[in-house]
This record gives C-alpha cells, structure tokens and sequence, in this order.
C-alpha cells in the first residue's frame, strides 16, 4: 500500500540520482558527508593523536624511570618546561599525565576506534547506502576536529594544558588560582570536551538509527554481525552517559568562571578563605564517573566486537555462541550503568553502599568471562589463519584475561581502599582497556584496510609490529602490578624523595620506562606501513579474508552508495565457516539457502520458503527515497 | 489489512506475518522515519542531561536544612542557613506590587507552555489533514506562547535579581570580624532568599530550560516559515513539524519537573 503511494517521489529521486554531478575536492575528501570518507578522517585524526598521547607518556616515563636524567634534548619540543638543569618542570609532568589520559581514553579509542569502524563499518556490514544522515555525521566528525583543536593549542600554553588528571576533579580544576594546570588550559580543556560531547551525540544519534532503519533486506537483528551489535550497544552507551558529563562541565565551567559553589565549599587557598559554601566535590565525581565507567565500555565495546569478527574468519569457524555474545554485550552495557561508585570508595562512602556497589561491579566478570570462553572455544580446533588482525585480536583476548582478573582485585572495596590511586590500578586499566582496545583498533586496521584503501598492508611487517607490541606491553604493565602492591602512588612526578620508595623498585621502574620506548618505536613500523600501503601497498582482491559479512561483496572500492544497483539481500547468519558439506569453507551471508542444498541443515530447507518474502521486501533503499 | 491478506501466501495469522516483518530488514521498523528516531533518541540523551541537573539539585537541596518554626523562629524570613519555602520566594505578579500572590505567576507562565504544546498538537494534527492554512495558524500560537514563556521567566528572573524592597539582613566574616550587611535579590555569589546554591541552580536550570525554550522558539519559526512559503505541501508531508513538535513537548515536559523540583518540592 505504501510503495503505490511513494512512486512518483520514488521516480523523481532516481532521476535524481542518475545526475549526481562529480563532486568537488572539498567535498569529496574534506567536509564529506560519505561514511567511507568519514571514517577515514576518524581513522587519521585517531593515529594522529596516538602519535602525541603516546610520547607524552614516553615523556614522563622517561622522568620516572630515570629520575636523574637530563632531559634537555626534549627542549625543542617542550622549550622552558625544561630547566636550566635538564629537569622537567613537576607541574608540566602532571600536565602530561592528564593530557595523556584525555587523548587515549576520548580522542584515540572514543573517537578513533568507535568514529572509526561504527562509521565504516556499520552501512556496509548491514547493507545501507550511507549513514541515515549524511549531514549530521560530517557534522559529527567536523566537532571532533574542533574539540581537536582547541585541546592542540591548549597544549602551548604557557601555563600548560589542564593538569588535574584526566578525571579532572574539583576543587583543583575549579579553582584557576589552585595550579597553572587550572588556569587557562582547564578552560579550554572543558571547551573542547563540550565540543566532544556534541560530536559524539550526533554520531551515536546517527549509528544507532542506521542500525534500525537500514539494514537491508533480510538481515534482521539476529543476523547482525557482532561488529555491528557492539558498535549499536556503544552508541546507546555514549548517548546515555556523555549527557551527564556535559551537565558536569557545564556546572564546572559556572563553578570556574562565574562564581557559583555547585562543587566548592569551606575552601582555604594561600591562607585565604573562599565565599564559596554549600557545594559538593563529591557531587562532581559522582556525575564524572556516571560516564566514566560507561566510557570504559564505549572504549572497549566496539574492539571486543570487531575481535569477535576476525576470530571467527580467520579461525574458519562460526563464532562460538553468537546469541551468548549478544546477551553478554546487553549485560555489560546494562551494569555499565550502576557501578560507577567503584571508582569512589575511599570517598568516604558508607561501606554498606560501598558493598552493594562491589557486588554489582563483581557481577560485570560473568559476562566477560562468558566472552572470554567464546573466544576462546572459538579458537579451540579452528583452522587458524594466522594473519596480522588474527594475532592483535588474540592479543586482546590475552589483555583481557590478564587485566580483568586485577579487576576482580580492584572491585572488591575491602582490597581497592589499598590499592586506589597506585600502579597496580594504572596496570589493571591499562591491559584490560588501553591495551586491549588499542589492539581492537590496530587488529580493525590491519583487517578492513583492504576495504578501505584498496590496497593490503605488509604481512610481515605486521608480524613484527604484533610481536613487539605484544611483547612490550606485557613488559611495560606487568611489573606495574608489583610496584603498585608495594604503594606506589600514580601520578607522582618522583619516588626519590620519600623513605619508603627511596631505594626499591628503582631498577624496575627504569625497566618499565625503557619497555615503554621499546614499544612506542615500535609503533612507527604500523606507521609506516600504514602510510605506505595506502600509495604503494599490494592491489587488494575481492575478498582478501574469505569473509562472510556484507562489505566484501560492495565493490574493491566503494563508491557512493556502496553498491551498484541492488543493495544485496540477506539470508544467513554471518558465521557460516567451515559448513560441512559446503563446497567452500565460507558462505557469505548474501548466498540464499537455495543455492546451498548440500549444506543446509533442516531447519535451513524450511526458510528457502522465505526468499521470495525477504527479496520482495526492499524499502529501505536510500537511493529509492527522498532523502 | 484485509488486502494484505489476499496477497500472503502463510496467511494463517496476518498481524504475526506483519510483526516478523517489520525487523526482518529492508524496511523501515513501524514505519518511523529516520529522522523521527534521531529526534526520539536525542531526547533521551537530554533527558540524561537534565536529570543530571535534577540530580544535582537534589543533592544540594537535602545537604541544606528546610525551615524549621522549632529552631529557627515561628515566622518564616529569608536567611542562608536553611532552604527557602518557594512560596515565600516567587510571590510576586507584575502590576501587582506589594501583593502576596505565592506562585500565582509561575503557574500562569506553566499554563502558558502546557497550552503551546496544546496548539503544537493541533498544528501536528493539520499536517497530517495537509491544511496549509491550519498549520500556519497553530504554529503561530504555539510560537506565541513560547514567546510569551520566555518574556515572563525574563520578568521572574529580573523580580529575584532586584529582589524585595527591604532586602535581607545576613551576618558574614568579613577578615575574621562578623558584619552584617543587607542584600537585595540574588545573583550567582550571593542571595538574599537562602543559601547562594538556591540562587545557584535556580539561575542554571532555569536558564538551561529556557535556552532549550528559546532553540525551540527559533525551530518554531523555522517550520512556520517553511509551511508558509509552502515547501512542506511541495514535499508532500508535514513530518517536520511532527518532529520539531516531539522537541517542544519534550521542553514542556521537562518544565513540569523543573517546576515540581523548584516551586512544589
């Protein structure tokens, strides 16, 4: 009934379409509005910032694991933050710290992960034309690049950027006169979070309506690929939860600028009592951390989907429990949301709120450990395909394990009020978040850059690049756990000075900064093969993996609109590897039952009925709509 | 339906063929178009933002005493140890001066947006009969009364910063000697009503309601403007002011929470 009343709009719109005029450089490859271009701007501005969050922390490890060193070969970079004596200026070193933490966690792993693969992945995994909006997504990516640049000149101030920890908590972050990091790069810090926020609200907006409105025909939710479903569930995390990280700001930028006490009360600062009553600092981290612990999720979601994705391909055999995968992800987004207090409870928090906080944090290990499993029995007596994206993905699963079993440690309140604020929690978080979700990222690169650019990266260099990486990152973190068992506070500028740290772990801490280098160098081999593949790399075939999803049958080059003609239609689950009875070990989910009698199960031969229904019903069609 | 029974092949229950259709793909789920769900989950989001605000307000509302006749005297005045009784606060109507009308104002200005949100549904409901003539004339009103909103909450805003003719006496520790100074109205560091966090998050959640108000004015008048010069009957369909109404009646709803937490509560 519908379809008599959409054709003469539906008419027009193709005219329409046959006349799409070439497009001019800007719009092409600067504000466009194609999800595959998009994605790709996401990509480089995410590799970009790596680049400088990562030396920042090579910075400061340098300062810690060599306390006497002189640093005065930094000084072209970091000019007077260097003394006279070659030492690194303390209040910059916890500028670094905090930049550190802000660009990992928001610009490289929000932002570069999820803008990333949710961007280019999710039209082309659930076959739609584009983005549901085209508009709101170069909208989105063009906040990003502004958050980026108010945060990039914060970093040339002379006071220096914001220095309060990534968390940025009141009253240090209130109150301009409390450090040079509270003055002018705090500022700008909220500004560009601000700018960030409304990034993220148009992307997650526009993710999450492309998955319900544009899958193609056929691919109802239960044959989603898991990529897409955890690309889904972090988008409703990220529009749940940067909301209230805005309303935090907001309230610190009034507390900062305007004279308000939302979280300031009975302060004394240089001698000198504040006017400022009745607020609540506490108040402040209950809002951060109502994202914070979301965040983490967001960080970690999409990786673990994509892992999902390349162990299934490249270990030639269906995901194990698909539907468990689902319902764990559902189950983590859900107790994302009611266990933030775990990161206050030497707050002063009643102990009793501080259990029942404990319990719903521990409660997080059974759906993670369920996906753990899968992972693993995936894997189990698989025909491994050792490529590059395979290793990274089984190197996260390794991340995962390892650094979610601290995080058993760290839930429980009894055991955190010991180890808060030490390196063992900075070693917990970054295997199981950093680590992990870096090696999502990388493994997405190395598996989808065919897709992307047309072109293979080197193999061997990948190879190279794993092993180094793997190897550092163990090296880097493991002894952390160690260093913070024996009360190694974080963010500390040196040990030298205190009884207790004075003479251990010196050595250790050198080993842990030279790691640390060890792994950053390595880095630059992903960055040239990457720039290189993309100009010079091998001519990438149709389908390079033997992939099942829905990208490997756009064209090696996607154009507007993905694929010419038709979009494909849908009758199979993704994870049709290693079918018995199937001529290949793969078949894509665009391959009806009916053209595979040989390996359809029964319940399979029933659902050839379907086709005709499913191939009928194509409304959906961006090209076919006024849009 | 009927017709679309005929054309089924497993006709056995039509609503259920209809139900596993609908999230099979290649359509649009319940017919709701793209941009209607983006409007849907932006309000969601900013439905998280202002409870964050609630939130807030609550926090500080109950770490402050509420007034007490036992300890603090059996006639209510304006002091900065304990949370002020709204109805002592917003008493005023204009034109009426000296004359103790407790939340007379507010509920006229409440009335106001529950009543534009009235004429938005008439304007949804004269797109859906595609009457031009109609939805210029809803839209109008509804446009009105967020005007008329918005002047009155600038009056409400204007009346607490001038404050009451006599102002409050409040004691502070001035370099370490007590003084006592009379206050006028309120403002973000000081209040003569109550403590400054009820001045605080009056200012800040009124004022993020109201620019909500005022970017709901302004898409207002941008649907107006576009129905007038008739580019919706061109287009076919009015879902624009469908969604631009969802929008305005999400700001109305969050008013009756504003207003339950600031003027009931």
């Amino acid at each position: 009934m519908a379809t008599v009343a959409q054709n003469t709009a539906t008419l027009a719109h193709v005219e329409e379409h046959e006349h799409h005029e070439p497009q001019s450089f800007w719009r092409k490859y600067v504000f466009s509005e194609d999800h595959k271009t998009i994605a790709k701007q996401y990509l480089i501005s995410g590799i970009f910032w790596s680049v400088i969050g990562i030396s920042l922390s090579v910075m400061f490890r340098l300062q810690l694991g060599f306390p006497d060193m002189k640093l005065g070969f930094l000084r072209p970079i970091l000019g007077s933050w260097i003394d006279e004596t070659g030492k690194l200026d303390p209040d910059f070193y916890l500028a670094l710290v905090t930049m550190h933490g802000t660009i990992m966690v928001f610009f490289v792993l929000t932002a570069g992960l999820s803008g990333t693969f949710s961007n280019f992945l999710i039209p082309l995994q659930v076959g739609a034309r584009d983005m549901a909006s085209g508009f709101l997504n170069m909208l989105s990516y063009w906040f990003f690049f502004l958050a980026s640049v108010v945060m990039f000149v914060s970093l040339f101030f002379e006071t220096g950027p914001a220095a309060g920890g990534w968390v940025v908590y009141p009253p240090l972050s209130a109150l301009p006169q409390a450090h040079k990091g509270s003055e002018a790069g705090m500022t700008y810090w909220l500004v560009s979070m601000a700018l960030f926020i409304v990034s993220q609200l148009l992307g997650g907006i526009n993710y999450i309506t492309t998955v319900i409105n544009l899958r193609t025909r056929g691919m109802s939710f239960s044959k989603l690929p898991l990529t897409v479903w955890a690309f889904f569930l972090t988008a409703v995390l990220g529009l749940i939860s940067f909301p209230v990280l805005l309303s935090a700001a907001l309230l610190l930028i009034f507390d900062r600028s305007f004279g308000t006490s939302f979280y300031l009360s009975e302060i004394f600062i240089g001698g000198e009592a504040l006017p400022n009553v009745g607020g609540s600092p506490i108040l402040f981290q209950h809002l951060f951390w109502f994202l914070g612990h979301p965040e983490v999720y967001i960080v970690l979601l999409p990786a673990l989907g994509m892992t999902s994705e390349i162990i299934a391909t490249n270990a030639r055999k269906p995901i194990f429990g698909y539907r468990a995968m689902i319902a764990s992800m559902m189950g983590i987004a859900f107790l994302a949301f009611i266990v933030w207090a775990h990161h206050m409870f030497v707050t002063g928090m009643n102990p009793f709120l501080g259990s029942i906080f404990m319990f719903l944090t521990l409660i997080i290990a059974v759906p993670s450990a369920v996906k753990a499993f899968n992972y693993i029995t995936t894997l189990w007596r698989g025909n491994i395909r050792f490529t590059p994206a395979m290793l990274f993905s089984i190197g996260l699963v390794s991340f995962f394990i390892s650094g979610g079993l601290t995080g058993l440690i760290l839930g429980n309140s009894a055991l955190d009020i010991q180890l808060h604020d030490t390196y063992f929690v900075v070693a917990h978080f970054h295997l199981v978040m950093g680590a992990a979700s870096a090696f999502g990222l990388l493994a997405g690169v190395y598996h989808w850059f065919p897709k992307m650019f047309g072109r293979m990266m080197n193999d061997k260099l990948g190879y190279i690049h794993f092993w180094f990486t793997f190897i550092g990152i163990y090296l880097v973190f493991f002894p952390m756990h160690y260093i913070g068992i024996a009360g190694f506070p974080r963010r500390y500028y040196a040990f030298t000075s205190y009884d207790f740290t004075k003479h251990i772990f010196s050595d250790m801490n050198s080993f842990i900064t030279i790691a640390a280098v060890f792994t950053f160098a390595a880095q630059w081999i992903f960055v040239w093969n990457f720039v290189y593949s993309i100009f010079k790399g091998k001519k990438a075939p149709q389908n390079p993996w033997k992939s099942n999803t829905l990208e490997w049958t756009a064209p090696i080059n996607p154009g507007h609109g993905n694929w010419p003609g038709e979009i494909p239609a849908v009758y199979r689950w993704p994870y049709d590897y290693s079918k018995p009875g199937a001529k290949d070990d793969f078949i894509p989910q665009n391959v009806p039952y009916s053209q595979t009698p040989e390996s359809n199960l029964p319940h399979e031969n029933e659902l050839i009925g379907l086709e005709k229904e499913i191939e009928a019903q194509n409304l959906n069609d961006q090209f076919k709509q006024p849009h | 339906m009927a017709a679309t029974v005929t054309t089924e092949t497993a006709p056995s229950d039509s609503a259920q063929a209809f139900d596993k259709k609908t999230w099979m793909g290649g359509v649009e789920p319940m017919n709701a178009s793209y941009g209607k769900l983006m409007m849907w989950f932006f309000l969601i989001s900013d439905t998280f933002t202002f409870s964050a605000l609630l939130v807030t307000y609550g926090l500080i509302r109950f770490s402050y005493p509420a007034w007490d006749p036992a300890i603090y005297g059996e006639v209510f005045k304006f002091s900065n140890i304990y949370w002020p009784i709204p109805e002592k606060v917003y008493n005023a109507v204009p034109f009426l001066h000296g004359v103790d009308a407790p939340l007379v104002f507010v509920g006229i200005m409440t009335f106001i947006l529950i009543f534009s949100s009235v004429t938005m549904v008439l304007a949804v409901e004269a797109g859906h009969r595609m009457d031009r003539a109609d939805v210029e004339k809803y839209m109008l009103w509804t446009i009105l009364g967020g005007l008329t909103f918005l002047g009155s909450q600038a009056w409400e805003w204007s009346h607490f910063i001038h404050g009451t003719e006599q102002g409050t006496v409040i004691r502070e520790l001035v370099s370490g000697q007590w003084v006592e100074r009379t206050i006028f109205g309120a403002n973000l560091v000081e209040n003569q009503y109550g403590p400054p966090a009820f001045a605080d998050l009056f200012f800040f959640i009124t004022g993020f309601h109201g620019t909500h108000v005022l970017s709901g004015v302004v898409l207002n008048i941008l649907i107006f403007y576009r129905a007038a010069t008739g580019l919706y009957e061109r287009r076919g369909h009015y879902e624009m002011v469908e969604k631009v109404g969802l929008y305005w009646h999400f700001v109305d709803l969050v008013w009756v929470f504003v207003f339950t937490f600031f003027y009931l509560v």
